[in-house]
């Protein structure tokens, strides 16, 4: 690790120089903020010695907003626009939160079509997370490999439901369309086609010296620390925390699915640095393919809608709900007031409450490392901002 | 380990990792490309896809359940009343079309292209289509209007509501002057036997200004 | 061709002239042929094909993209130092261009036949730093600034091992002409120096591995001069956005561009004279000859260049201090033992 040291460099003559620190305006306009972030950096040269986030650039009044619609149903597409890179995870939060809140049951079906959905998002989601933080450290060919492979998940969305991105696929008491015919072939083969993948990208970047260099004992974060800023995810499985709702708080089908928790070992450094960050990242890839794998094995057949009112009405009441999203602890929080329209949605999102310890694990870094750190960091400004 | 054997491994791997990147890059060499000439090559679109929203017009009963499922209000709907004597003709569903629909405007600038209009829709004529490239110069553009109807019919339509609609009024107000008449009546026999025969006098006289309340608010599309 | 000219122009101002353009009009064809091999390259290492559209698979578009960026409006910062700001792009180009002079081409065409032609090099491709300084500090934009300090510490932290495995050459050569450095390997591939130069077999033998770790030294340090990945710290997209060009437009930004791919030649090109022959047939006598000899430079030229975008489009970025440690306690250590090695074995 870098020491930050403030002696005053000498002259030849004797005399010292003055040196002052430096404030530096990282964004909103950077290519490593990923998105509208803009990071004011205090540096002593190359070293930070201070970083403050400055949000908001983004904020498109989701909560606001989904008070004004006229259903549960039209929030779905204001969720999915939260976290646009998982909006099946985000889709997913959100329906499990508004079952609650019904008191509905979904039927199985429905169940496991919705973990191989939110499966493939969290693959999709990961191999953006890694291949920009490929390009952050300079790598830039993994980027578009991973974006070759993540194509193929969008045609397994788009075929589904007929969108690449913004899906509204997972409806309140269900989905918005069956799985297609061949669907579930396809996916198949999908899981087949990528690990080999897997296996290349570790050799092209996860395993390479210099990105290990530049990853492993940067930005350490040790366990406490997380813990203490409520990180979630990868995050804080990285740092050695052994969590995930999907096993600890189980909901949908998860709890008959069988998959390991990935947690950070150090295996390039130390626990808890930007490597073990990328590694838990790679390997929850292969986990996920494991559950799409076995979900996909136990796909029951049956109807893809409960039988709901036609217009939604839940008696005055709330429910909070939380599902793993692929960057963590995704829950929504919704107060109805016995209308049909949703009285307050409060969103807990990961990636605002992962972001809130890069000041922490960056002091005295330097600004390679910071962008380093940041993009181990896999924030979204789509959901910091909402 | 010594940090001797630290220094060579360092090298060794920075090296040897260096020659498996490149031997993976240089394979890739002469993988064919995955990526299409996009304008002249195009991919596929499966059935489901969500492009460009439709309305097929001669289907539409102008029931308003798209533009209120949207969630970004953008389908705007007016409708006019038909008369009993004007036969608007039946969907493909059978059913019989009842409104006419002067306006039936989405701004497609503003759709999210999240499908929900598309499934209230009874007559399932509003859909979405595979056209993706429908970009504009001018945003004004991407307001689309559906309705059919020229301002001409549009006109027609309204004069023969409002006609039928004065006379439904005056033909009320008949009834209501014969209602109130009766009910005088009804109060002068109860003038005799007093208290409860008030009860039945609220209950007639709100019943007349309901109905013409309504209809303005239904013509009002024709204004704009 | 020296006096093939003066028999046209006569010994006039003209001819030098003449011999002065000439490297102008090959580093053009050799920039628009750089710029394309490494977008197709890079492309193709990426399974996508990159441009298809101008000309038979895209070749016309190097051409469109210059005269694109020739069309551009020259913005100058307002707070920008005016004078350094025009002058920086000029200064790199000038010191890149200035290099040339010395390049044997071809067995018949060297633009300045000087005795010290690696010591000149090694020179006046300084003056480039102080470009791009100018270039960093004119821009008044903190990124410039940062993108042109790293440059400077990083150029000259790079040229130590790098003139040492000159120095290593010219060792074995005796001489610091690259003319003459090429003449000394003439005779077929086997008496390139990276196989040892003409010279015993004994000697040869355990030059190989020596010469072939100076090749690698010096490659590495080229690529560090040339500021590309995985030693683009400079420019470094993701953190600095493009260093200390990033406020440059236009023509000034084309100049910029034009002299990073000059660069990348002269670097490659001075690695091929070291250690690969220069413009000397890897055939002995057959397909040699003047024509025969540029061919042969530039194509090896040529072949270190896609090696460089090779690397560039595999590797990750080394981070500042990474990249003085590769310099000063891997190139450096292992440049001075080989030059001693190399001592010992011309001594023997
Ligand atoms: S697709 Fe969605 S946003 Fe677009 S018009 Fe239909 S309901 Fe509205
Ligand atoms: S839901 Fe269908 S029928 Fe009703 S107004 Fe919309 S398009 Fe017309």
């Amino acid at each position: 690790m870098i020491e930050t040291h403030h002696s005053q460099p000498a002259t030849s003559r004797g005399t010292t120089l003055r040196t002052e620190e430096m404030i530096l305006n990282m964004g909103p306009q950077h290519p490593s903020t990923h998105g509208v972030l803009r990071l004011e950096l205090v540096v002593d040269g190359e070293i930070v010695v201070d970083v403050i986030p400055h949000l908001g650039y983004l904020h498109r009044c989701f909560e606001k907003h989904a008070e004004q619609m006229s259903n549960y149903q039209q929030v779905v597409p204001y969720v999915d626009r939260m976290d646009y890179v998982s909006s099946m995870g985000n889709e997913f939060a959100y329906v499990v939160a508004a079952e609650k809140l019904l008191k509905i049951q979904v039927p199985e079906r429905v169940d496991y079509i919705r973990v191989i959905m939110a499966e493939l998002q969290r693959i999709a989601s990961h191999q953006i997370a890694i291949g920009t933080y490929g390009i952050d450290i300079g790598a830039f060919t993994p980027f578009l490999f991973l974006f070759r492979d993540r194509e193929r998940i969008l045609d397994l969305f788009e075929e589904a439901c007929g969108a690449r991105l913004l899906y509204n696929y997972f409806w309140i008491g269900g989905l918005s369309h069956d799985l297609p015919p061949g669907w579930v072939e396809k996916a198949k083969a999908f899981c087949a086609y990528l690990k080999p993948n897997i296996v290349e990208l570790n050799g092209l970047l996860t395993y390479n010296k210099i990105f290990i260099e530049r990853t492993a004992n940067v930005g350490v974060l040790p366990k406490d620390v997380a813990i203490n800023y409520a990180c979630s995810g990868p995050m804080l499985r990285a740092s050695g925390v052994n969590w995930d709702l999907r096993r600890d708080d189980p909901y949908s089908v998860y709890d008959k699915i069988e998959w390991d928790v990935c947690v950070g070992r150090g295996e390039a450094g130390t626990v808890g640095d930007c490597w073990d960050r990328n590694i838990v990242r790679v390997h929850e890839m292969e986990q996920s393919l494991r559950i799409i794998e076995q979900a996909l094995a136990m796909l029951p057949e049956g109807n893809v809608q409960a039988a709901l009112p036609k217009r939604i009405m839940p008696v005055a009441s709330e429910a909070y709900a939380r599902t793993e999203a692929p960057r963590g602890e995704l829950g929504f929080y919704i107060i109805s007031d016995g209308t049909g329209s949703p009285y307050r949605i409060k969103a807990r999102g990961p990636s605002f409450v992962n972001l809130s310890v890069i000041t922490e694990i960056s002091r005295g870094a330097m600004i390679a490392d910071l962008v380093a750190i940041l993009g181990s960091t896999d924030i979204v400004l789509g959901e910091v901002d909402r | 380990m010594n940090p001797a054997a630290e220094y060579f491994k360092g090298i060794y791997d920075g090296v040897h990792t260096a020659l498996i990147g490149m031997g993976i890059t240089f394979r890739h060499l002469f993988t064919p490309a995955v990526t299409v000439q996009y304008p002249d090559v195009k991919m596929k679109m499966p059935d489901r896809v969500r492009n460009r929203l439709y309305v097929n017009m001669d289907d539409c009963i102008g029931c308003d359940q798209c533009a209120k499922a949207c969630p970004v209000d953008c389908i705007t709907i007016k409708t006019i009343k038909s008369t009993p004597d004007v036969d608007l003709g039946m969907t493909s569903k059978n059913t019989k079309k009842r409104l006419y629909v002067p306006q039936f405007d989405i701004d497609i600038a503003k759709c999210c292209y999240c499908g929900l209009c598309t499934f209230p829709c009874p007559t399932e004529c509003i859909v979405m289509t595979p056209v993706y490239e429908f970009s504009e110069y001018d945003r004004s553009n991407l307001l689309y209007s559906f309705a059919t109807m020229t301002p001409a019919e549009i006109e027609t339509a309204q004069l023969k509501l409002k006609k039928a609609d004065e006379e439904a009024a005056a033909k009320k107000v008949a009834a209501a002057a014969a209602a109130k008449l009766a009910a005088e009546q009804k109060a002068a026999e109860a003038a005799a036997n007093p208290a409860p025969a008030q009860a039945p006098a609220p209950e007639a006289a709100p019943a007349p200004p309901a109905t013409p309340a309504q209809t303005p608010e239904q013509q009002s599309p024709t204004q704009s | 061709m020296d006096q093939f000219l003066q028999s046209i122009f006569g010994d006039t101002i003209l001819t030098h002239v003449f011999m002065s353009v000439l490297p102008l009009l090959f580093l053009l064809v050799c920039a628009v042929v750089t710029i394309y091999v490494e977008m197709k390259m890079a492309a193709h290492m990426q399974d996508r094909l990159a441009y298809m559209r101008t000309g038979w698979h895209g070749t016309l578009q190097p051409v469109a993209d210059i005269l694109k960026l020739l069309q551009k409006e020259d913005i100058i910062p307002a707070s920008a130092d005016k004078f350094l700001f025009m002058l920086a792009p000029y200064i790199v180009f000038v010191g890149t261009y200035a290099a040339f002079a010395v390049l044997p081409f071809s067995s018949s065409y060297i633009g300045s036949a000087v005795d010290l032609g690696l010591f000149y090099v090694i020179a006046v491709s300084a003056l480039v730093v102080v470009g791009i300084l100018m270039a960093g500090w004119a821009s008044n934009n903190k990124w410039s600034l940062f993108g042109a300090i790293r440059s400077a510490s990083q150029v000259i932290s790079y040229e130590i091992p790098a003139a040492l495995a000159v120095l290593a050459v010219v060792m074995i050569t005796g001489t610091m002409s690259m003319n003459e450095i090429t003449k000394f390997q003439e005779g077929g591939i086997q008496n390139w120096l990276i196989f040892g130069g003409p010279l015993p077999i004994v000697h040869k033998l355990l030059l190989i591995p020596v010469m072939i770790v100076l090749a690698v030294v010096y490659y590495v340090c080229s690529m560090a001069e040339v500021n590309r990945t995985p030693f683009d710290i400079p420019e470094a997209e993701s953190e600095l956005v493009q260093g200390y060009n990033t406020e440059f437009t236009g023509m000034k930004f084309a100049i910029f561009y034009l002299a990073e791919y000059a660069n990348l030649f002269l670097v490659s090109a001075i690695a091929v004279v070291l250690f690969f022959g220069g413009w000397s047939s890897p055939f002995g006598s057959f397909m040699s000859g003047p024509w025969w000899s540029l061919f042969w430079f530039s194509l090896k030229g040529m072949l270190f260049v896609c090696l460089n975008i090779w690397l560039r489009w595999t590797l990750p970025r080394l981070r500042v201090d990474q990249l003085m440690y590769v310099s000063w306690k891997v190139l450096v250590p292992f440049a001075l033992v080989c030059v001693v090695l190399v001592g010992a074995i011309m001594v023997m």
